[in-house]
């Protein structure tokens, strides 16, 4: 009985909290103008890479269509089957427009699905260190440690050189490189969570541990999360594009942004500046709008830092 | 302490043992080294032979075997493609890879600290907002890429310094190092710089970040009530707090270092164990992988023992005791 | 700072005068692969001979197009259809001073196919051939059936001292045992980063002009071209093909360029009724349709070889009829380069049963050879064009080598028509008849490389009557004949032959060389 009524009461004094800071998060994060921009280009970035396939001129993954009589042509020229590439095009005669929205679309995947099975997986364990405590939470801990204290590049790099190529591996690697960084921040966050007095209080009302964890302890955990996350997504899918450069990312065929990249390293002397300009140029949006909302996040949510 | 220290020393060689076990199968999983090993003009027997002189024609537990039984004595096997013991090939290139990376974390704390000082004490002005664009930029931009910039501008264009390579070694108190010569150190420096430049990034966001929290905290309030000057505040007391944190993070660091050293190696030619490693990778020298990542793990549960070690004899409070454990 | 590069020049020429004819010149070499180790017997593998050319002499020596001529040999000819004899050059002195004698000769040989941890010896070579001393300058090799190709094999051989027959690897990658006849010295070795030889002034041949080298390994091509660009090295090998518009303009920079002994071509399946890639339109089984010599043919024809040398290879490549490039041993001169076109290929195409196509995945490395997977994509563009519905796969050699051999379940070749190259060693064509296009046959060693297992006794009979026949004339009329059944046959598609590229400072120029070797004896000042 207890359980209901205090369950909804607290859930009750909450909402009405909720909703002011909500609204004032909103408020904070579009008074700095920078990062409403940087929000704006990576929805747009993450439009054009959705649209891809509706807007291009050349699906590049398809080899009918590619030629390779188009190999290196500068920004503007015609291509064989009759269209512009404003970008130009690339050593194997891919329309870098074309390429780049195509390869956004893996990079973002990479990006965004390693972060969230990480994000998920990390979340469980460190709310599972938090929920059991004692010994289980010291073990889980210092597994935590020891795989934060050794370099994530190094991970991913070796566990691509255990798994081989190819998108799911690239994932799974970013996945066991990452996992770590989110387990302690929900861990970090449910320890503060758990000296609190609505914790202590719920659990004198009698609420089950899971209930507080999941209820009260998580959702508490998710303005951090969101940051790490944010963060994490921009540094994985940096991480693709430097372990492509390395020679054990994704393969050739199918390029993400980083192939494209990597590609471009080889012309970088030539003079042929779009093949690495233009590739460069949409991760380094991609990757430093994603960090400056991260950022920004970053400060609106950190309750120190308000005024 | 006595048990702490042996406990983590056990959890260590557990750590080492497991890791081992995944990466030995791990790589002899991937690919097929004779084949790239073997000349082209090998016929069928003389590959045969080559299978059997690697040991790769016995099962893959059986070769596990042989490397742990060795592992315990101090051997980790043989370099497929150099002939020579994996782990003498790694110490060889190790100084390499730790000047560099040693390199890279003082230019980072030398450069990055007071930036991220000056963007924290006046956030709104035109250079913090710059500094803190280029810190963005910093940490978004590929390092490969970075690197060849590098080069082009420092080497090639205005011929400051070599492009590529380790310069001449010096001698100091018993280390042998570029660190010591005029031309190691023209050698050192842009790859140390472009190693840096994530971590210089990260100084500066960490310093800024604690910056700006001090200045709102009442020791500083306090201190200006005193009437102490704006000058001695900064530098006194609130460097004197943020400096440690900073400090420690950054020193958290060096690993990370040494993991993007592979990177840094590879575009510089710079003779390190990251540039041997990722060789090793792409020819599948499976020995040198494997002991590489032996060689870390351990180095890495070793820092892991001392900090937690130094951390208890710097502050009281904390015990040397696993939680619960 | 242009002003600065001009000062740092003058200063360079000044220096340069001041040494004057002493000739006390220091060259520096930025290698595009390192050698994996300084024993001249441990792995057999391009930049590990050429670096041991410079420190250890052959018997024979292979010059920039591969022809032989006298090493420490002065003569070998056969005494009768079992032996050679090889006369040995008097007067030669070893690193540290000892003589060069047939005894040094007999524990090469001996030593050579034994180095412990070897991946990849020498064995293949002196496999069936006995050594006999004579006397000092006189040794015989002895084999148990006629063997023409004793001169290439020895060629291939470095000869080092009696007294480093029981070192070590790791006693020559030291340099205590890395002591032979040849023009350089060792001088210190450092993995990674640096090899470096001084000029034995004691040398019986031409004496180098460089009185020291230092080979620095950079095996990221922009970094190399960066380092030549900067001065760092005189000469960088391996240019990668995309640099070299921009370096043909640069005034500080010449070029040396010359094709190369390896061909680069298409292995088909012919040895599987259900090839594991070749599917029906539409993903359903079909019996291979590589079986059928027409399609092999119309899939030779929807290639444009000009295309691949021009787009990709960026002109530096020749397109290839055959498996080298003419001037070598052995090359047929009655073969053209198959003529682009694809409306005969899809015509063949249709004529063998296929007007709609099917579809194939092509298979090859990415890192092995110059573009290799931009070529593979750019084959997979022009055949999916004529409807054969071509993917592309292309993966490290790591991985790559291993499954295009063996890879099936049942230890058979994996893949079902694969892109890979071929650089004869010997500088004859038996060298890739034998492994190539010969009928896989295990306990004869014939067909080692043969992954699309293309099989015809007729060809077969050719390549082994060319292997046994000693006289020069009739034997390059047999390996003609061999090259031209195969092509005929289509055993293989080849598509274009490699052409290295050097680049060095104006001023110096090097001596192309077909085996793609790097030596400083090549490098010469105009």
């Amino acid at each position: 009985m207890s359980d209901v009524t205090s369950d909804t009461a607290l859930a009750a004094a909450k909402s009405a909290k909720v909703e002011t800071p909500f609204q004032r998060f909103r408020a904070e994060f579009f008074e700095s103008k920078i990062a409403t921009v940087a929000l704006g280009v990576f929805l747009i970035i993450v439009l054009l890479a959705i649209l891809a396939p509706w807007i291009t001129p050349q699906n590049p993954y398809d080899l009918a269509q590619v030629s390779v009589m188009d190999g290196r042509l500068p920004p503007g020229s015609e291509a064989f089957d009759g269209y512009t590439m404003w970008l130009g095009s690339d050593g194997s005669g891919r329309d870098l427009y074309s390429a780049i929205l195509y390869g956004l679309r893996i990079s973002l995947t990479v990006g965004l699905a390693s972060g969230v099975i990480a994000l998920l997986i990390g979340m469980a364990i460190g709310l599972i260190a938090a929920y059991a405590g004692g010994r289980i939470e010291a073990f889980i801990m210092r597994i935590v440690d020891l795989q934060l204290s050794f370099p994530a590049s190094l991970v991913a790099l070796m566990m691509v050189a255990a798994l081989g190529k190819g998108v799911d591996k690239i994932i799974l690697a970013l996945v066991i490189a990452q996992w770590a960084y989110y387990a302690r921040t929900v861990r970090a966050t449910a320890l503060v969570e758990r000296g609190k007095e609505y914790v202590e209080a719920a659990q004198c009302l009698g609420i089950s541990r899971s209930r507080v964890v999941f209820r009260h302890i998580l959702p508490n955990c998710m303005a951090p999360l969101i940051v790490v996350g944010t963060v994490q997504t921009a540094s994985a899918i940096s991480l693709e594009a430097t372990l492509s450069f390395l020679g054990v990312g994704l393969p050739q065929t199918e390029p993400s942004i980083g192939v494209l990249i990597a590609n471009g390293f080889e012309y970088m002397l030539s003079g042929r500046y779009w093949i690495s300009v233009f590739p460069g140029v949409a991760l380094l949006l991609t990757v430093v709008s994603i960090n400056l909302v991260g950022d920004h996040l970053r400060d609106v949510l950190n309750p120190r830092l308000r005024k | 302490m006595t048990v702490f220290i042996i406990r983590r020393m056990l959890q260590a060689l557990l750590v080492v043992f497991l890791m081992s076990v995944i990466v030995f199968f791990g790589v002899n999983i991937v690919g097929d080294p004779v084949y790239m090993l073997v000349s082209p003009d090998a016929d069928q027997a003389d590959i045969e032979a080559a299978i059997a002189r690697l040991g790769l024609d016995r099962p893959i537990w059986e070769q596990y075997w042989l490397f742990l039984k060795g592992a315990a004595q101090g051997d980790l096997g043989n370099s497929f493609i150099f002939g020579e013991p994996a782990l003498k090939l790694i110490l060889h290139h190790m100084p390499a890879t730790m000047e560099l990376a040693f390199s890279a974390l003082i230019l980072a704390i030398v450069i990055g600290i007071p930036l991220g000082l000056y963007a924290g004490l006046y956030p709104d002005s035109r250079i913090s907002k710059g500094i803190m664009a280029a810190s963005i930029f910093g940490f978004s931009l590929p390092t490969f890429w970075v690197g060849l910039m590098l080069i082009m501008l420092f080497a090639v264009e205005l011929r400051w310094v070599p492009a590529t390579g380790r310069g001449d070694l010096g001698s100091f108190l018993g280390f042998q190092s570029s660190l010591f010569t005029l031309d190691g150190l023209s050698h050192l420096f842009l790859p140390a710089l472009n190693l840096a430049l994530l971590k210089i990034s990260l100084a500066i966001r960490l310093t800024r970040a604690g910056v700006r929290e001090a200045m709102g905290q009442d020791y500083v309030k306090y201190a200006r009530a005193k009437g102490l000057s704006t000058r001695r505040i900064i530098l006194v007391h609130v460097m004197k707090n943020i400096m440690i944190p900073v400090v420690t993070v950054m020193g958290l660091e060096f690993g990370s270092l040494i993991g993007f050293s592979v990177v840094t190696e590879t575009i510089f030619a710079w003779p390190g164990m990251g540039k041997l490693l990722i060789d090793a990778i792409l020819q599948l020298d499976r020995p040198v992988v494997v002991a590489y990542l032996m060689i870390i793990v351990l180095f890495f549960v070793l820092i892991n023992l001392i900090v937690d070690i130094l951390y208890s004899i710097l502050d009281p409070r904390v015990r040397l005791q696993d939680q619960g454990a | 700072m242009r002003k600065l590069t001009a000062a740092t020049a003058v200063a360079f020429g000044i220096l340069a005068i001041g040494a004057g004819a002493a000739s006390a010149e220091k060259l520096t070499v930025g290698l595009a692969s390192e050698p994996t180790s300084l024993d001249p017997h441990f792995h057999n593998l391009g930049p590990n001979n050429a670096m041991s050319v410079h420190i250890f002499d052959r018997l024979i020596a292979q010059d920039e197009k591969q022809r032989l001529s006298p090493g420490l040999a002065v003569s070998w000819q056969p005494i009768d259809d079992l032996t050679w004899e090889f006369k040995l050059r008097e007067g030669v002195k070893f690193h540290d001073g000892s003589d060069f004698t047939a005894d040094d000769v007999v524990c090469t040989m001996a030593r050579a196919p034994e180095v412990p941890n070897s991946p990849s010896g020498y064995g293949t070579y002196l496999k069936g051939k006995e050594v006999i001393k004579i006397d000092d300058y006189t040794v015989h090799f002895k084999t148990e059936a006629p063997y023409p190709l004793m001169g290439n094999d020895i060629s291939t051989i470095p000869v080092i001292s009696e007294a480093g027959c029981a070192a070590t690897t790791e006693e020559f990658n030291a340099g205590t045992a890395a002591i032979g006849t040849g023009p350089f010295k060792f001088q210190s070795y450092t993995p990674g980063e640096s090899i470096v030889l001084t000029r034995n002034d004691d040398y019986w041949g031409d004496a180098p002009i460089w009185s020291e080298v230092e080979f620095r390994p950079i095996t990221s091509g922009p970094s190399r071209v960066a380092s030549l660009l900067a001065g760092d090295v005189d000469m960088i090998s391996g240019v990668p093909t995309t640099d070299i518009a921009t370096l043909e303009g640069n005034s500080d920079i010449q070029l040396s360029q010359g094709v190369s002994n390896r061909v680069i071509y298409l292995h088909m399946d012919q040895f599987r009724e259900n090839s594991p890639f070749v599917k029906a339109n539409g993903g359903g089984d079909i019996v291979n349709p590589l079986l059928d010599v027409r399609v092999r043919k119309a899939i030779s024809m929807a290639i444009n070889r000009d295309a691949i040398v021009e787009r990709v290879m960026e002109g530096v490549a020749l397109p290839a009829g055959q498996l080298l490039p003419e001037g070598f041993f052995g090359v047929s001169d009655k073969l053209d380069v198959v003529a682009y076109d694809p409306d005969g290929a899809k015509a063949l195409l249709a004529e063998a049963g296929y007007p709609d196509g099917f579809e194939l995945t092509i298979h090859g490395p990415n890192d092995r050879y110059i573009n290799d997977a931009k070529i593979a994509e750019a084959i997979a563009q022009m055949l999916t064009r004529v409807g054969i519905k071509t993917a592309v796969e292309t993966m490290p050699r790591s991985v790559y080598f291993g499954r295009a051999s063996t890879g099936s379940p049942d230890g058979l070749p994996e893949f079902s028509f694969i892109l890979v190259g071929w650089g004869a060693g010997s500088g004859e064509a038996s060298s890739p008849l034998k492994s190539l296009i010969h009928t896989f046959d295990k306990d004869a060693g014939f067909g080692s490389s043969n992954r699309g297992r293309h099989s015809d006794p007729e060809t077969d009979a050719l390549i082994e009557e060319a292997l046994a026949t000693v006289d020069d004339a009739k034997r390059q009329e047999l390996l003609a004949q061999a090259t031209e059944r195969a092509i005929e046959n289509v055993a293989i598609i080849p598509t274009h032959f490699q052409v290295n590229t050097w680049a060095a400072q104006t001023g110096l120029s090097y001596v192309a060389r077909t085996d793609e070797y790097t030596l400083a004896t090549g490098v010469v000042k105009e």
